[in-house]
């Protein structure tokens, strides 16, 4: 128990340190740094995915893999609550 | 869970259809204004969960099996890969898209800069709105109508 209790402390102190030292690592407030992607989806989104909605052509053409895996975890979560509510007859 | 009094399902059935139109037009218009499969999935779907709560899980239960629902929701999920693998097919690339500029469906490309709204442009994404849209719709639905069918039943399956 007691070595239990000191690994918790040991990893939280870690996470804790890592957290931490992130905060000085933050871009400014308005200030977003570095915005070369940003600045080539804006400017060339209707030539190459051809649509208005620049949100839409990231979430759907430029981060495919990112949709893809959201519709992953809608299909496990799906699977998982048919799994785990069915009631076999006896 | 047991049907409710006739104001709830008055209720209901008024605001019902205007919640699923609602849906199919922010997945529609997917590629033009804010929103797009997720989102609109997920109106359609809770506008299916409010006639859940009026009418109760076995009125619904009887009308709709699970089991189409799940099929609808793996066609979702088979259309998406499909429209993402043409992308291999066609332009080389996962998730390329093929049909932006070419002309056909969805392929008008919109003059640079602010224009006004063009149904027929974005290439595959409208596609893959659709697709994503019938597998949020079926997902959504068919985890609160179980969910809901196995609070109230002793014992269901098969």
């Amino acid at each position: 128990m007691e070595k239990r209790v000191i690994a918790g402390a040991l990893a939280l102190t870690i996470i804790a340190v890592f957290f931490v030292f992130s905060i000085f690592l933050l871009h400014p407030f308005g200030d977003p740094g570095d915005v070369q992607m940003d600045d080539h989806i804006i400017v060339n989104t209707q030539n190459e995915t051809g649509t208005n909605n620049a949100v839409t052509s990231i979430v759907f053409d430029y981060r495919g893999f990112d949709t893809l895996g959201e519709a992953t975890i809608l299909f496990s979560a799906v699977a998982g609550v048919i799994m785990i509510f069915r009631r076999v007859k006896e | 869970m047991t049907e409710m009094t006739k104001i709830v399902k008055t209720l209901a059935n008024i605001l019902f259809p205007f919640t699923v139109i609602f849906g199919l037009y922010v997945i529609a218009h997917g590629h033009l204004t804010p929103g797009g499969g997720f989102q609109g999935g997920a109106i359609v779907a809770s506008g299916c969960a409010l006639l859940l709560v009026a009418y109760g899980s076995r009125w619904v239960f009887t009308r709709i099996k699970e089991k189409r629902l799940a099929a609808f929701e793996s066609i979702g999920a088979i259309a998406f890969i499909t429209v993402a693998l043409l992308g291999i097919v066609f332009s080389m690339m996962f998730f390329g898209n093929f049909l932006a500029g070419s002309n056909l469906l969805f392929g008008t490309t919109p003059a640079t800069g602010s224009t006004l709204a063009d149904f027929n442009t974005g290439g595959v994404l409208p596609l893959m709105n659709f697709a994503v849209g019938v597998k949020v719709i079926a997902g959504l639905f068919v985890i609160v109508l179980i969910m809901a069918y196995a609070s109230s039943a002793k014992e269901w399956g098969s």
